[in-house]
């Protein structure tokens, strides 16, 4: 019997079209981005292709500022956002998971942020920021809360922050959805049997509900890591990187260099520093979830 | 008794209270959307007016007249087009995503083979690869090909963005049905094909839905990519078209919320039909499998 009509060979016949088209679209390109990360490619300069300058780009970027300042900041900017989503998602699922009357309409209101496109996102927080015109500042004044206009997306440091407020607006409610999901699926016994032992609420939730809702954190953050490149959408319609490269992150800069530079060779190679980064983030979460799950002794 | 009662009656002012909070902060939530649709509807004066106009004092549906070009006041984006390529492409990409992650999906719900954790994994990480660093060698090699600003350059590079969510997705609503209904099937004469048609597909249908609008969403949404490999009215999609507004001399805020209304409205649309399966097929691909 040839190999394609064995039962064996089923599933693998089943997951060749996913193979092939992450084959052609992901691995071959980023085998391609491999080699051009060794070259000096330009775009520019179509034979610069075949320039090959071994580790010259990476020895270049690893001993560039310009290229460690955003690196910095996009790790700060992610550790910041991420912490602040897990904790603001947890209090609204908690205060969900209270609460009886409208549950299902609060429910669904939540569900809207995730949808927005983040590009959307960026513009939205854009409008609603903007010194002159911004609902943000009108409101402030109108309160008498202040009585110039507050530039929050040309100040370096309010840019910052603003841009950090639209992607919370954005990705909170991952968190919150999913661990709302884990408060529904949680067993009452070991609650009652707390209260029957003389835990405190305090105890209950340190000892008994968070324990079982960290694999539900671990599939938020597994989610989240598969996108948080999405801030580049957000940080591109909100400031450019702007002013004067003060919200510059990794992936703006990898667009600048390869784009506006067309220096495709050195982009590259930023790049590539930015997929590891991104995988390893992803691998890291999926290891705790699969971790967290053997401890609940979940199915495997 | 009176302790009893006052109690009771403390309980219910907390509840009271803590749903209260639970409104409000959705309040707070929905406030820079509901801003952007009302903005949608005003004119630009209005927008620009010092002091503030709060409530919109002459509603219009002129600025969706004008980025449609139908109205004597015309935009020089091409919303219409934008629109056409946007639905083109999400649709495509994401029938294609199904058929593919359908069968991926089945593989790794119902057979045992080597590699299986591996491969899932592997799927995955190459999920997890930023748009914007994906974009630099697929922009060389698509020009190579001369699919750089078409619509087939764009579907192919959303199929292969939406299958492995979509495999982990139908993964886990393919495990929530008892293997045992197919085996009936089977001994009562179906082959493994039309046990798979006959039952297993009717009861994942919704959760195959919920998966699809995921893809269409990501497809709908998506930005990075887009901007790099569309270049005219050919193939630019409604993301990209919104950053054409930036590019003016004058930022046309009205034009930009009626835009930002047409991106949003098929996304709450969708996500408002199919948001029980999506939690569901989250969680469950996540914590069971």
């Amino acid at each position: 019997m040839p190999f394609w009509r064995r039962e064996s060979a089923t599933p693998f016949l089943l997951l060749t079209p996913a193979m092939l088209t992450m084959a052609f679209v992901v691995v071959f390109p980023l085998v391609f981005s491999m080699y051009t990360s060794f070259t000096g490619f330009r775009l520019t300069k179509p034979a610069s292709l075949y320039d090959w300058v071994g580790f010259r780009n990476y020895a270049r970027i690893l001993s560039d500022p310009e290229f460690w300042i955003p690196f910095g900041r996009t790790v700060l900017f992610l550790t910041v956002v991420l912490n602040v989503e897990f904790l603001l998602g947890l209090g609204i699922a908690l205060l969900i998971n209270r609460i009886t009357w409208g549950q299902r309409t609060l429910r669904t209101i939540m569900m809207f942020p995730m949808m927005f496109s983040p590009i959307l996102v960026g513009f939205m927080f854009k409008f609603l920021f903007n010194d002159n015109i911004g609902i943000v500042n009108n409101a402030l004044q109108s309160l008498g809360l202040s009585d110039g206009a507050i530039p929050w997306l040309v100040d370096g440091k309010l840019a910052f922050f603003s841009i950090a407020i639209a992607e919370v607006w954005m990705s909170t409610s991952v968190f919150a959805i999913l661990l709302l999901a884990g408060l529904f699926a949680m067993p009452r016994d070991p609650l009652e049997a707390a209260k029957v032992d003389g835990c405190n609420a305090w105890q209950t939730f340190r000892h008994i509900t968070l324990p079982f809702l960290m694999p539900f954190a671990y599939i938020a953050m597994a989610i989240r890591s598969l996108d948080v490149a999405r801030a580049y959408d957000i940080v591109t319609v909100m400031t450019d990187g702007g002013p004067a490269g003060r919200t510059e992150i990794l992936w703006t800069l990898i667009g600048r260099v390869g784009y506006d530079n067309s220096r495709m060779g050195m982009a590259n190679a930023m790049a590539y520093v930015s997929t590891i980064l991104s995988i390893l983030f992803t691998w890291y979460f999926y290891r705790k979830l699969v971790a967290a799950r053997r401890y609940m002794g979940g199915a495997q | 008794m009176s302790a009893v009662v006052e109690s009771q009656t403390s309980k219910q002012v907390k509840r009271a209270g803590l749903t209260a909070l639970a409104f409000l902060l959705m309040v707070v939530m929905c406030v820079p959307g509901l801003w952007v649709v009302l903005s949608a509807f005003r004119p630009n004066g209005e927008i620009l007016a010092k002091p503030p106009v709060w409530v919109p004092e002459n509603p219009t549906f002129d600025n969706f007249r004008k980025i449609f070009g139908l109205g004597t006041d015309q935009v020089a984006i091409p919303v219409g087009s934008y629109f056409m390529n946007s639905l083109i492409i999400a649709l495509t990409s994401t029938l294609i995503a199904l058929a593919i992650g359908m069968a991926g999906g089945y593989a790794f719900a119902r057979y045992r083979f080597r590699g299986k954790g591996g491969i899932f994994l592997g799927l995955m990480l190459f999920r997890a690869v930023p748009g914007i660093a994906l974009s630099l060698p697929v922009f060389i090699i698509w020009s190579k090909l001369g699919i750089i600003d078409t619509k087939l350059g764009l579907i192919i590079v959303y199929v292969s963005l939406n299958v492995p969510f979509t495999i982990w997705l139908i993964d886990g609503f393919f495990r929530q049905i008892p293997l045992s209904l197919s085996e009936a099937a089977q001994v009562d004469g179906c082959t493994r094909w039309q046990a798979f048609w006959k039952i297993e597909f009717p009861l994942a249908r919704s959760g195959i839905a919920a998966a699809g609008v995921f893809a269409f969403l990501t497809s709908w949404n998506e930005f990075a990519l887009a901007s790099q490999l569309t270049r005219s009215t050919t193939s630019k999609t409604l993301p990209v078209g919104l950053l054409d507004f930036t590019a003016q001399f004058t930022i046309d805020w009205a034009g930009m919320c009626a835009m930002a209304v047409i991106i949003i409205v098929p996304a709450l649309i969708l996500t408002f039909l199919v948001q029980k399966h999506l939690i569901a097929g989250l969680t469950f691909g996540g914590v069971k499998g």
